[in-house]
């Protein structure tokens, strides 16, 4: 039962880690964010280049990764998504489109080559990221097997969650988004400056999107079309935890991993989705603005 | 001119009229100025991209080494390269394209069953001529394609046995993908295991692309099986074995044995998480042959990739022009019945070994071979059979050599 519930727990923590970005961008910002697999597609692949070209650990890609992200997702900001705000059904549009474009520019350019230097190793759009021996070799801890890769995407995914947490209600900038959050114009009229911190936040919230991606590229295959899949799960979470609450998205991420882990466990993968997405449907019925939202005036 | 509702009228049947006739008009001879034009109909985009596009590669350079050497009949090959988009809807659209529009004798093309059965009713109903490439799971019988990969009697009839003779394994848990493939492959596995003394634990299915495979490696786990048959397809492959080392499950007590893992595969996942597994197929890159050993550097070379790797369909897409080529000499003539009925019986040295379409089925004699995964991601072939096999594609629902069900004929429905 213990690994069971260690499965649950290591699915919740993968579905946490892709909607944290996503909880971000879109409670904060109102921005529905297509192209957030994509980013998480761009994480994956920095880690793989880290590794082809620099010789680096895979821990040492997360933080390249964050910030090769994040500096791709305030280039998006800045060209596209800032002049869309307040229009939300246009922002799934726009940032559908640049889903795209990341995808067959990263198909066109890691095909045999990158920036027509031919990189020795670098297959046919397949890559693999190689994963440091001691975290795929598990151990015995009193009759229970450790998973070392699975036990340390749960502790990122924790340390990720209280950095967000700290950022968002221990620092002045978390005020100022939280601010921005509940009313825009408002926050502007107290001086904040909304263009600069909106901005920002949508920089952090891909980086976290690089993040996940250099994990999943653990377990998964590193292609193009790795993000697009991830993006319906985060936005699953994302509203059933109640758009924009931190807490609710822990919540669900946690108790959707279970579920499906659970019910896999005892029937099969397939029926486990189908019940999964049967009983966010009948959550989002019972309360249409998630688990834990804002009292609204 | 201002239109009125008459003149748009008269102008919609004229225009109209036109663009029916229009195809027959501006019709092509199939095999004018001494060139033969063929469709080449693989994935240049989308999830398929990555495996169909060595597929059209290796296509395009088989040929242009037959026009290289003279072309066929002193007429040279042109391909006209098609993108079936990963998309079972743009293959039939492209499909249709080359045999109506491009007038093509011959389109050689695709990777998925999704995608063959797509393009099917095209060739059927226009009399025209398919090449298929991959293995596939049988259970099909068309006067209008050629197969040249495995079907599963060549896959499987000498993987069970061996499975059960040399490494001694007795309870079997099935896995593959939720769909056709590895359903009917499923089958035929539970024929032969249970004809040859051994049982199977469990079978059990994961959607087609889905990577999550905590819950199915602990299920293997708690099964008390000591084999794994896996029929997974794709990415999901990856995560699979990746998976498999990392709950701390091992090959060497617990052997992964695959129909569909092949090289491309290996070098997705890294070959440290497959080293110790076995896969069956009838081509490994690993085969010790100078003429594969040729092709290899000749691939390489053409799609400029010093460390590219070839697989199975690779080398059935590669070898399959050159049996169409060999067709079509003895045809003499570039009509699609011309072709198919110069194919029956043609044999040809590929890079993997001799292979002969057979003459009933217008499948293909292939040599089953068994590889073990190395860490350096190639097979060591451990098992082979001395001689080419002939291709059953009803195994599963019994046929048998002497009972044939799919014959030139076509199918004998009522023996299913």
């Amino acid at each position: 039962m213990a690994d069971i519930l260690f499965i649950g727990l290591s699915l919740g923590s993968i579905l946490l880690l892709i909607a944290l970005g996503l909880m971000i961008t879109y409670g904060a910002m109102g921005v529905i964010n297509m192209a957030h697999g994509e980013l998480v597609m761009i994480g994956a692949y920095t880690a793989v280049w880290c590794g082809l070209l620099f010789d680096m650990n895979m821990l040492i890609a997360i933080p390249v990764a964050f910030v090769v992200a994040g500096a791709l997702g305030l280039l998006i900001e800045r060209l596209v998504i800032r002049h869309l705000y307040g229009r939300i059904l246009d922002t799934l549009l726009a940032t559908w489109g640049i889903a795209i474009l990341i995808q067959q520019a990263i198909r066109l350019q890691f095909g045999l080559t990158f920036f027509d230097v031919n990189v020795p190793g670098l297959g046919p759009g397949l890559q693999n990221l190689s994963v440091p021996h001691w975290l795929n070799r598990p151990f015995d801890v009193g009759g229970f097997t450790v998973q070392p890769y699975r036990s340390f995407i749960i502790a990122l995914t924790l340390v990720l969650v209280a950095v967000t947490w700290w950022l968002m209600y221990r620092t002045r900038f978390g005020i100022q988004v939280r601010a921005i959050m509940r009313n825009p114009q408002m926050a502007a009229a107290c001086g904040i400056n909304v263009k600069r911190i909106s901005a920002l936040t949508f920089a952090y919230g891909s980086g976290l999107a690089g993040v996940a991606g250099v994990m999943m590229g653990g377990f998964k295959t590193v292609s193009p079309e790795m993000g697009q899949a991830l993006v319906v799960d985060g936005f699953l979470v994302v509203v059933v935890g109640g758009v924009g609450s931190l807490l609710g998205t822990v919540v669900a991420a946690g108790g959707l991993g279970e579920i499906n882990g659970v019910v896999a466990s005892i029937t099969n993968d397939i029926l486990a989705r189908a019940v999964m997405y049967g009983l966010v449907i009948a959550l989002i019925m019972w309360r249409p603005a998630g688990l834990f939202s804002f009292k609204q005036r | 001119m201002s239109i009125t509702r008459r003149n748009l009228i008269k102008t919609s049947a004229i225009v109209g009229a036109g663009a029916l006739a229009a195809p027959y008009h501006f019709i092509r001879p199939a095999a004018a100025n001494g060139t033969v034009d063929v469709g080449v109909l693989f994935s240049l985009t989308g999830g398929l991209s990555i495996i169909e596009k060595s597929l059209s590669d290796v296509t395009r350079m088989a040929i242009e080494e037959i026009n290289a050497e003279g072309g066929v009949n002193g007429m040279m090959i042109n391909p006209i390269v098609e993108d079936g988009a990963s998309d079972p809807k743009t293959y039939n659209e492209k499909a249709s394209k080359l045999v109506i529009r491009d007038r093509v004798p011959t389109v050689f093309g695709s990777y998925t069953s999704a995608s063959r059965k797509a393009v099917l009713p095209v060739f059927e109903k226009r009399r025209n001529l398919y090449f298929y490439p991959t293995y596939y799971e049988g259970f099909e019988c068309s006067k209008n394609v050629v197969y040249t990969g495995a079907v599963p009697n060549q896959q499987l009839s000498n993987f069970i046995p061996w499975i059960i003779e040399n490494l001694g394994k007795k309870k079997f848990f099935i896995v593959g993908s939720n769909y056709i493939y590895p359903r009917e492959m499923a089958k035929v596995c539970k024929i032969l295991i249970e004809q040859n003394g051994a049982e199977w634990v469990a079978d059990e299915y994961l959607e087609l692309g889905h990577s999550e495979w905590g819950a199915m490696v602990q299920k293997i786990k708690d099964s008390g099986c000591d084999v794994v048959l896996s029929n997974v397809v794709g990415d999901s492959v990856v995560a699979f074995y990746r998976e498999f080392i990392n709950q701390g499950l091992d090959h060497d007590t617990l052997p992964i044995c695959a129909t569909v893992t092949s090289e491309i595969e290996i070098q997705a996942m890294g070959p440290e998480f497959a080293a110790g597994s076995f896969t069956s197929f009838p081509y490994f890159q690993a085969i010790d042959r100078p003429e594969n050993h040729a092709f290899i550097e000749r691939y390489r070379k053409f799609v400029n990739d010093p460390k590219a790797v070839t697989h199975h369909a690779l080398e059935s897409s590669y070898f399959q022009v050159y049996l169409w080529k060999q067709a079509l000499e003895k045809a003499g003539e570039a009509t699609p019945e011309a072709i198919r009925e110069g194919v029956k019986g043609q044999e040809f040295d590929a890079p993997g070994g001799h292979v002969k379409v057979d003459g009933e089925n217008l499948h293909t004699y292939l040599t089953p071979r068994i590889a073990q995964w190395g860490a350096d991601g190639q097979g060591t072939i451990v098992d082979a059979y001395p001689e080419p096999v002939m291709p059953l594609p009803y195994v599963a629902y019994g046929e048998t050599p002497d009972n044939l069900y799919c014959t030139a004929k076509g199918l004998d429905t009522s023996k299913l």
